[in-house]
């Protein structure tokens, strides 16, 4: 294949929505929980990896079709954030915003120890059936079933997430909560359900990332999830952290970029890809310090 | 119908409200007047339950609810307008005076709420699709005042609605509230400005640093020396 073809363009294209649609996931639950609490969550990207984990446990065991396998990974996410908000989170809630973020560094580092300790640092092969990795053809772009998979369930869960915020009750208060807390509370809004709520939500979407993140680059590790959790924090920002819309613009920029600047430049400079992300990152704050989608008086400070 | 016995509440470890005794009783307009910082804000929000009282009871309808979470408080038909007015700046008025009537189900009544609410303050109704946070400071505090009547309350506290307004719209303001409580809501109304709160209320309690330091009928209240020369400008 010729290098530049227009081809090769559209496959890496492709390839970008496919990352992009991961990455807004993760940045989606960030976002989330940062609009809501005012917390920056590291551990984020550790419940992607449990996520990827129990994907695999239940691929191995059930053999069962993929998305009973999404869905149980989605529930296992929603109780692991239910658990960690409640564990960690809500007895600090009053607590300075650097007690929260110091709070959640233990936590990553909890999980990716006692990761390691019962699973080992060692890699694992993340195996799916067979006909998930069947090609598809379109024109001149090729890609995998299970891509097509990731696509589509990601893009239904920010149309449905979306519509939820804007239009159900429980989303109203989210939207409440995340602008004006002790409001919300005068309103008769529970607000600890409410926190709970956005916590079980986002880190379900992480758990469900993890299992795409372990479908697209077939193997896991205890310590995979710090990369994409930092991106996902990238993407958050860059996008605006304080809507799902700049989220997964954000996500999928970052996607974007993160695979034409590997795809396009030449190969023995691919190992800068990440050094590139933050770059990104540093230069669309110069420019719009708020993020793309964000409003004015939210600079991140 | 409100009664507040010798409550302590602190900040961390200021001593905020230093036992105060407040009683309000059905179908009246009671205010509490008093200098910044003597503790008007602090008092509501504790009738509220956005902070718990370390000593003292406060009780509803002969109930205790001194460690009643806020959106039970809500639910007993307490509304709560606070200082600031508090809204939520990036939705729209529409939805600012939903998320009002977040507790109830009555989705028919809701919206002949919204329409009565429209009808005391038409300007609301012009401005429906605004975003809050771009309204003026009136009509903002229209809002805040609409969204608190939209629980339907029985007892609507409101903290210091003339800040900052234009004489046309406090008159506005006050007369809203005099027809209210004509209606049947008993009103707790704090105020800088203690001459028209005076005014309108049947009773009125004067607060200094944390204490209630007088009380009495409002007519009382206007002709005390003290309070001519601390509240009223001579
Ligand atoms: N969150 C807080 N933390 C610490 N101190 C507080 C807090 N909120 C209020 N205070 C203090 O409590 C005291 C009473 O404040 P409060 O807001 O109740 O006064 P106020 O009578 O409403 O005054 P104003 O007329 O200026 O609104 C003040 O000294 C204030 O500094
Ligand atoms: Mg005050």
């Amino acid at each position: 294949m010729s290098f530049l073809s227009i081809g090769y363009i559209l496959q890496q294209v492709a390839n970008g929505f496919i990352l992009g649609s991961i990455y807004s996931l993760v940045a989606i639950g960030f976002s989330m929980i940062f609009s809501i609490i005012g917390l920056i969550n590291f551990s984020h990207g550790d419940i992607l990896m449990l996520g990827a984990f129990s994907a695999l446990a239940f691929i191995t065991a059930l053999h069962g079709p993929i998305w009973v396998v999404f869905g149980m990974v989605g529930v296992v996410g929603f109780l692991i954030g239910i658990a960690i908000e409640r564990v960690a989170f809500r007895p600090i809630r009053s607590a300075p915003q650097v007690t929260g973020f110091i709070t959640s560094l233990a936590i990553s580092s909890l999980i990716e120890n006692f990761g390691i300790l019962v699973l080992t640092a060692q890699p694992r092969s993340f195996n799916i059936p067979d006909y998930l990795n069947g090609l598809l053809n379109v024109g001149a772009v090729s890609f995998r079933v299970i891509d097509a998979i990731i696509v589509a369930l990601s893009t239904t869960i920010v149309i449905s997430l979306y519509m939820y915020t804007k239009y159900t009750r429980m989303g109203m208060a989210m939207r409440a909560t995340a602008q004006n807390i002790d409001a919300s509370r005068l309103m008769g809004i529970n607000v600890n359900r409410v926190i709970m709520i956005a916590f079980a939500i986002g880190s379900s979407l992480a758990a469900i990332a993890g299992l795409m993140w372990g479908a697209k680059f077939g193997q896991i590790s205890p310590l995979m999830g710090f990369l994409p959790g930092l991106k996902a924090f990238v993407a958050a920002v860059i996008g605006g952290i304080r809507d799902i819309r700049g989220a997964v613009l954000g996500g999928y920029v970052l996607g974007f970029s993160e695979v034409l600047f590997v795809g396009l430049l030449p190969p023995d400079m691919s190992g800068y890809r990440d050094a590139f992300v933050f770059t990104l990152l540093i230069v669309i704050l110069l420019i719009k310090p708020e993020g793309m989608l964000g409003r004015e008086e939210e600079v991140i400070k | 119908m409100l009664e507040l016995k010798g409550v302590d509440v602190y900040y961390g470890k200021l001593y905020i409200l230093k036992g105060i005794n407040v009683s309000v009783k059905k179908g009246e307009i009671v205010t509490i007047i008093g200098a910044n910082g003597a503790g008007k804000t602090t008092t509501l929000r504790t009738i509220s339950g956005l902070v718990h009282p370390r000593g003292g009871s406060i009780y509803y309808n002969g109930k205790e609810i001194t460690r009643e979470s806020s959106n039970n408080i809500v639910k007993m038909g307490i509304s709560h307008c606070p200082e600031g007015r508090q809204l939520f700046p990036y939705m729209t008025v529409r939805e600012n005076l939903l998320l009002g009537a977040y507790l109830r189900n009555d989705t028919n009544a809701i919206k002949e709420d919204m329409e009565w609410v429209y009808s005391i303050f038409p300007i609301l109704a012009e401005r429906q699709k605004q975003i809050a946070g771009t309204l003026s400071g009136g009509e903002q505090e229209m809002l805040a005042i609409g969204r608190a009547l939209m629980s339907r309350p029985k007892l609507l506290m409101l903290d210091e609605p003339s800040l900052g307004l234009a004489p046309i719209v406090v008159d506005k303001i006050f007369d809203v509230i005099k027809e209210l409580n004509g209606k049947g809501v008993t009103i707790l109304l704090v105020e800088q400005n203690a001459n028209m709160a005076l005014e309108i209320a049947h009773r009125g309690y004067v607060m200094e640093t944390g204490k209630i330091s007088l009380q009495g009928s409002a007519r009382e209240l206007f002709e005390d020396e003290a309070v001519k020369r601390a509240y009223l400008g001579g």
